[in-house]
């Protein structure tokens, strides 16, 4: 392992990248094309469109809300979402009252199955540093104020549970319909550096 | 351990910036670091604690220097060196041949992958003791201090708090990133005034964070 803090030795990782890949390809222990199928499966299969659709339910179907809300793994499995980093999902709601947003201080812990792989922002270590400590200053920063009475609850994802913003359904979109309000609701909503808006 | 990933709380990183049409991979390396990286794991015959480990102990300029997948890319390097599945600086050796140098590639060396019991896929596990703590009840993150690995970070040592929820039990990430044994255990959610944790003069929020048993003494 390169220890040096040399610039002018060091190999780019794209080259170290592909050494890796080489020295295992030849031993047989990976597969150029199952590692394309498993980068497929995140940048086409596994994304915030997911968790999208998750929201869009519970606005619209109460039933499906109160589950998601008391078993958020089973809630969201029903929709067929579910896989790596996705052993126990917890959904926190948001209201006019409590506003939540999740970081992982430790790494960079993040639902996949609902949101897919984390954005550059949530895993800078700014974001990772400052969320638990300076909330409501950061979001401020990454363009979500928030009223001073509003709670805000900050989850640190340190153990296997993984977390879920239920972000409020906007005003003015009652006759929206679920597939309509699904295309409404973002990343950051579902993360909680941003709130949903009506367009 | 006490290291570069224990970010919360930490000054002088600066601001956030979102790009809105930030790709799933920006480079074509990120992927294959990415995959590479969650195989790496069964490879080496080790889990996803020891890989949460290796990534701690990649010297500091390592684990910032090329980012998320810039790390990945280490530490399963790291793991497979560690499990003998590759020799040390097999990936230097064959980096440099393939950028136009000529150098000698070394010998492959004996595989060393850990022996430990695993109790199934995952980390959920089930146990039959009854919880030591329930909702509502004051507790305390103990002054543990690890060189090893451990999922306590460190700005909540020492802190009381008060249990929000008991998650389902799981297995010790503390014990099993060392090939020691699973050791399940109960999960709290566990929430702390800001004040508790960064003084009187902090911005006012609550912070919830999952914590083990055994990280916590009643309060």
């Amino acid at each position: 392992m390169a220890d040096s803090t040399n610039t002018a030795e060091r190999l780019s990782p794209a080259v170290r990248a592909e050494a890796l890949e080489s020295l295992l390809a030849e031993r047989g222990l990976v597969k150029s094309e199952v590692l394309d199928g498993f980068i497929n499966r995140f940048v086409h299969d596994v994304g915030p469109m997911n968790g999208a659709k998750v929201v869009a339910k519970a606005w619209t179907d109460a039933e499906y809300r109160a589950q998601l809300l008391a078993d958020g793994t089973g809630a969201i499995g029903q929709l067929g979402f579910a896989g790596p980093q996705g052993e126990h999902i917890v959904v926190v709601e948001n209201s006019d009252d409590v506003h939540n947003v999740v970081v992982c201080t430790l790494c960079s812990c993040y639902p996949w199955p609902v949101l897919g792989l984390p954005p550059e922002w949530y895993k800078d270590p700014a974001y990772r540093s400052r969320m638990v400590r300076e909330p409501r200053t950061l979001l401020s920063e990454m363009g979500l104020d928030l009223d001073d009475d509003v709670e805000v609850r900050v989850w640190d994802s340190s153990a296997e549970n993984r977390y879920l913003v239920l972000p409020q359904r906007p005003e003015g979109t009652e006759d929206l319909s679920e597939e309509e309000l699904a295309s409404l609701v973002t990343r950051d909503a579902m993360v909680g550096v941003a709130k949903v808006g009506s367009d | 351990m006490d290291g570069i990933h224990d970010m919360g709380g930490m000054h002088g990183w600066g601001t956030v910036a979102i790009d809105p049409d930030e790709p799933v991979f920006r480079e074509r390396w990120h992927g294959r670091a990415f995959a590479m990286g969650a195989m790496s794991m069964g490879l080496s015959g080790t889990n996803l604690d020891a890989f949460r480990h290796g990534l701690e102990r990649l010297h500091p300029y390592e684990y910032l220097v090329d980012g998320y997948y810039g790390r990945w890319l280490a530490c399963a390097e790291t793991l497979l060196v560690d499990s003998g599945v590759l020799a040390p600086g097999a990936v230097e050796a064959r980096a440099r041949n393939l950028t136009g140098e000529s150098v000698t590639e070394p010998d492959d060396v004996e595989e060393n992958k850990p022996s430990y019991e695993r109790g199934g896929a995952g980390s959920l596990r089930e146990i039959h003791d009854e919880p030591a703590f329930s909702p509502g009840d004051g507790v305390r993150a103990r002054n543990l201090r690890t060189e090893g690995h451990t999922r306590m970070p460190g700005y909540v040592r020492g802190r009381a708090g008060t249990v929000c929820a008991v998650r389902p039990s799981a297995l010790l990430p503390d014990t099993n990133a060392h090939f020691e044994g699973e050791n399940p255990q109960h999960v709290y959610t566990v929430e702390f005034d800001s004040a508790e944790l960064w003084g009187p003069d902090a911005e006012a929020a609550t912070l919830r964070i999952d914590l083990f048993e055994s990280y916590l003494e009643a309060n």
